[in-house]
């Protein structure tokens, strides 16, 4: 995973490098947390498009760390996800209270 | 000549998550032979990684144990079955319905059976507390020959 931290807009960008599911989740999540607070950025951005693969393991990663950045009064968006990624996003619900932009439509985004 | 099913493979290994990509990556490969759309790869993908998933966590939970998958393609179907030792699960129904999980400290999301409901064609649990869970999944892999077919009958 790539971290990223724009000043200008206070946004803290989480480049995913490797497929998620149960294993990677369990490696990185703490580390996301420990970069949320300690930045405390206006926006998280979750960014797909170095990976191909997300099981389920994704929806509990972002919902996590979209708990904390919102108790931290900042926001979530997840950007770069292919179809399959956005099916299940759509699927449990996670796209009806986060942003979550196709590859090729994030624009203006960062 | 033909034996009830045309090919078959069998996989067995420890239950550590290391092995979710591995599993889902080599049932893959196999499936490959029927000429999947990247989609329909992508989705079998997924279901394996749920139901893989769910033997290491749920089934033998810190415990070490074996999840055997076994793969067979009939025509132009898949038939995944994935299997483990573990405890088993006591209520079935439960246990598939959207968001329900037993382990929200994991941040789990209850989606495993829904997202392998959608993503395979059939999907059948079969479990006895204490001794393990199976799980079959079948899809019909519309090969590129019938979707190329289907888009000229249009």
């Amino acid at each position: 995973m790539i971290v990223e931290f724009n000043k200008e807009n206070k946004s803290l960008i989480f480049r995913l490098t490797e497929d998620v599911d149960q294993h990677t989740v369990e490696k990185v999540r703490r580390k996301m947390d420990n970069e949320i607070k300690g930045y405390i950025p206006r926006k998280v951005i979750f960014d797909f498009s170095n990976i191909s693969f997300m099981d389920s393991a994704g929806i509990g990663m972002v919902l996590g760390r979209y708990k904390l950045a919102k108790m931290l009064n900042g926001n979530l968006e997840i950007i770069n996800v292919n179809k399959s990624m956005k099916k299940i996003f759509d699927m449990s619900g996670v796209s009806r209270i986060i942003n979550v932009i196709e590859e090729g439509k994030n624009e203006g985004v960062i | 000549m033909k034996g009830l099913y045309d090919n078959e493979m069998k996989l067995e290994f420890l239950s550590k998550t290391n092995n979710e990509a591995f599993a889902r990556i080599a049932v893959a490969a196999f499936v490959s032979q029927l000429d999947p759309t990247i989609d329909e790869l992508s989705d079998i993908k997924t279901a394996v990684s749920e139901a893989v998933t769910n033997s290491i966590i749920h089934g033998y939970e810190e415990e070490e144990g074996i999840v055997k998958i076994t793969a067979k393609l009939f025509g132009n179907t898949v038939e995944i079955q994935v299997s483990d030792n573990g405890k088993g699960i006591s209520n079935i129904e439960e246990a598939r319905k959207p968001l329900y999980t037993s382990k929200p400290n994991l941040e789990r999301s209850g989606m495993g059976f829904t997202i392998m409901e959608s993503f395979m064609d059939d999907i059948v649990v079969e479990s006895v507390v204490g001794l393990g869970t199976k799980v079959t999944m079948k899809k019909k892999i519309n090969s590129m020959e019938e979707q190329l077919e289907n888009y000229e009958g249009a």
